[in-house]
């Protein structure tokens, strides 16, 4: 592998890394301060792109299309937090599984009847449009340029948020021991709630901004939901911070694995299967990564909750 | 409110008027030809599935309702894309609903699991887009017909492309699945050149931009992938974002009518093979993309054609046998016979019931209407036969 293609692929694997943490940070938020799975963050995240994508395309531009689908999707959080989470709280993991995993199948068919079973369209707005060479034949799109940027200053300003505000400093209360912000007089319902809309918003942001490189369809949603999983699980649940490096270990390892994979198994075995038990084992990286954690650091790399 | 108000004793005789009267309803309607028509309406695929529903439904709709002259009843079912729940609905069409013919099947694992459940009652099976090899050799079947083709011919087709322009060196990326090495091998059965380099990718994929880096650092003469639904959105638009469009994009299923609208210009120019496209020059297919387009608003797609074929061949065979369903030698004898126009010209069955027909290289265009579709450049195979055919020893139905 030529020094420019690694850094090609590191790239891709740092953009990739930034996209999940887009998906992670709400979900990170809503389990650690909440204890709440909720499984149907990544049809927020779809229905995120899906506003994008038509409102895009009804104003004609990305740029009024993503700042309209924000609050849209801050809407769309909170009628669900109203409808069906808020009844939740209370209950054990389990139900909340099974309800927000309703929750996705309801909405995977809903946006099928609203915006037909096609995949939709965003464009590239055109400020991002074009790459870069960064090594011959290969231009390096500026809109993941852009990805990479946003997705740094939105780590810039959950950090601001959660580390320097009174508002974050309940948060991270909250996502320490919920039993003792409440006892010393806090509406926990309330900050459970606005949590819960940002990290909606947080989700269709990552969706608006995927949308002009990935298909948006219905169950779009479902991968980036088990890989922020594995983000948070390697993060530590309810760590932002842990969620960020998570998610560019993930990244990198994910496109670094699948990048190399292939070529090292070559060393050991025959090209074609060689390709197919690389691609295979790529595949399994960032699983057996979890796993490890799982099994010699179950807390996370920043541990949050004190137990 | 206006409707009277019936007690419970008036409710029951009326219950039991219908009751008596089903019989009759029942007697009446078995003039109706009854067909199953399976595809996937919900998913992530769902839009292959609505194609393919809307295609026969088309070809009911230019035979005003009928089937060689008598009524014909749909039963639309939703496999959802799993083998299980397709056995369930579909065992239930055969024996509640009394289906006298199973239509559609948009994939290849689905046509698997009703293959049995249909065939061993009898009962005629129509696959209109699912060409799984195992159906075309050794396992073929005297009550099962395909008016799509097989996987293997349509790769092979993009194979013959690469031999044909002189590519010397083909980069190979598919899914990393048994469709997927199938495609694989299929090109390479006619394609003789150098292949760079194979990258088998997981089916859930969402970002090419690791493969697409590795594309540009082998510097291919052309790319041959095969990457169906939501993979082939997401490549066709990270390839062009890339830069890379200036290496020919050899693809089969990859770019077709129903992702198109998602991908738009990033596909303009690109290559695939197929037994049709909308713009082939006959009069039935004119007829069929004009009145098609006017109902549904939309561009078809290989899936709505081969399903309005569908229509078509059942309608010439139910005509041929004066609508007796019973005889069914004579019935299959009317199926391969295949009496139709079919919307790609040339139309005939093999022995092992797949088609015998021409393969098209197609290329994506924008038409004057700002729509995309596929245009069929040159024909690649002509008369081309399945490579299984050979193995099949149909045995009398």
């Amino acid at each position: 592998m030529s020094p420019e293609l690694l850094l090609v692929q590191a790239l891709n694997g740092l953009q990739f890394g930034i996209l999940l943490f887009l998906v992670a940070a709400g979900l990170t938020l809503v389990f650690g301060v909440m204890d709440f799975i909720n499984l149907a963050h990544g049809v927020q995240y779809m229905l995120g792109a899906y506003f994008g994508a038509s409102l895009a395309a009804a104003t004609g531009s990305f740029w009024l299309g993503l700042l309209l689908a924000l609050p849209a999707a801050l809407l769309a959080g909170l009628v669900l937090e109203f409808l069906v989470f808020r009844h939740l709280y209370d209950r054990d993991h389990l139900a909340q599984v099974l309800a927000t995993f309703g929750v996705i199948l309801f909405l995977n068919e809903g946006v099928k009847l609203v915006w037909g079973a096609a995949p939709l369209q965003m464009p590239i707005p055109a400020l991002l449009e074009g790459g870069v060479a960064l090594m011959p034949g290969l231009q390096y799109p500026i809109y993941r340029l852009g990805i990479i940027g946003a997705g740094l200053a939105t780590a810039l300003l959950l950090w601001f948020l959660v580390d320097r505000t009174r508002a974050g400093m309940l948060v991270r209360a909250g996502a320490t021991n919920p039993e003792m912000v409440s006892a010393l007089g806090v509406d926990i319902r309330r900050l459970f709630t606005l949590v819960f809309g940002f990290g909606a918003m947080l989700a269709g942001f990552a969706g608006v901004m995927a949308a002009p490189i990935l298909s948006v369809e219905p169950g779009m949603g479902d991968t980036p939901l088990i890989l922020a999983f594995v983000v948070i699980v390697i993060g530590g649940i309810g760590s932002i911070r842990g969620a960020f490096v998570a998610a560019l270990l993930v990244g990198l390892i994910d496109t670094l694995g699948r990048a190399a994979m292939p070529d090292l198994m070559r060393l050991f075995l025959a090209p074609s299967p060689a390709r197919q038990a690389g691609a295979a084992i790529a595949s399994m990286l960032v699983y057996i990564l979890m796993a490890a954690f799982l099994a010699f650091r179950p807390a996370g790399l920043f541990p949050v909750r004190t137990g | 409110m206006t409707t009277p108000r019936l007690d419970r004793r008036q409710l029951l005789a009326t219950a039991a008027a219908f009751g008596l009267a089903a019989p009759h309803v029942a007697r009446a309607q078995a003039q109706a030809v009854k067909i199953g028509l399976v595809a996937v309406l919900t998913g992530p695929q769902a839009a292959l599935g609505t194609q393919l529903r809307d295609g026969f439904q088309q070809g009911l709709r230019h035979l005003d309702g009928k089937l060689g002259g008598r009524p014909a009843e749909v039963i639309v079912i939703d496999d959802e894309l799993k083998p299980d729940v397709a056995v369930t609905k579909v065992r239930a069409a055969l024996e509640r609903d009394k289906v006298d013919f199973v239509v559609g099947v948009v994939f290849s694992n689905i046509l698997q699991a009703v293959f049995r459940p249909v065939t061993e009652t009898n009962t005629f099976l129509i696959s209109t887009n699912a060409g799984a090899s195992t159906f075309a050799g050794r396992g073929c079947n005297p009550f099962f017909f395909t008016t799509s083709y097989n996987n293997d011919q349509v790769h092979a087709a993009m194979g013959q492309v690469a031999q044909d322009e002189g590519y010397r060196r083909v980069f190979i990326l598919v899914p990393n699945y048994q469709a997927g090495r199938d495609a694989a091998a299929g090109f390479k059965s006619r394609f003789k050149g150098e292949v760079v380099d194979e990258v088998y990718v997981p089916l859930t994929q969402l970002d090419f931009s690791a493969d697409l880096a590795k594309i540009a650092a082998a510097r291919p003469d052309a790319l041959f992938t095969f990457m169906p639904g939501g993979l082939g959105v997401n490549l066709v638009r990270q390839y062009r974002q890339a830069g890379l469009a200036n290496i020919p994009f050899l693809s089969t299923f990859t770019v077709d009518e129903a992702t198109l609208p998602a991908q738009g210009e990033a596909a303009l120019g690109f290559l695939h093979a197929a037994p049709w496209a909308p713009n082939m020059d006959n009069e039935q297919n004119r007829r069929f993309v004009r009145d098609f387009e006017a109902q549904y608003n939309y561009v078809p797609a290989t899936y709505a054609a081969q399903s309005y074929d569908g229509a078509m061949l059942l309608d010439s065979a139910i005509r041929k046998v004066d609508g007796n369903l019973a005889d069914k030698a004579a019935l299959r004898r009317a199926l391969e016979a295949a009496d139709f126009r079919s919307v790609r010209g040339n139309f005939r069955f093999g022995p092992n019931h797949y088609p015998v027909q021409d393969f098209w290289l197609c290329r994506v265009a924008r038409r004057p209407d700002g729509k995309f579709q596929t245009e069929a450049v040159r024909k690649v195979l002509e008369n081309n036969a399945d490579p299984h055919v050979g193995e099949c020893r149909m045995r009398p139905a």
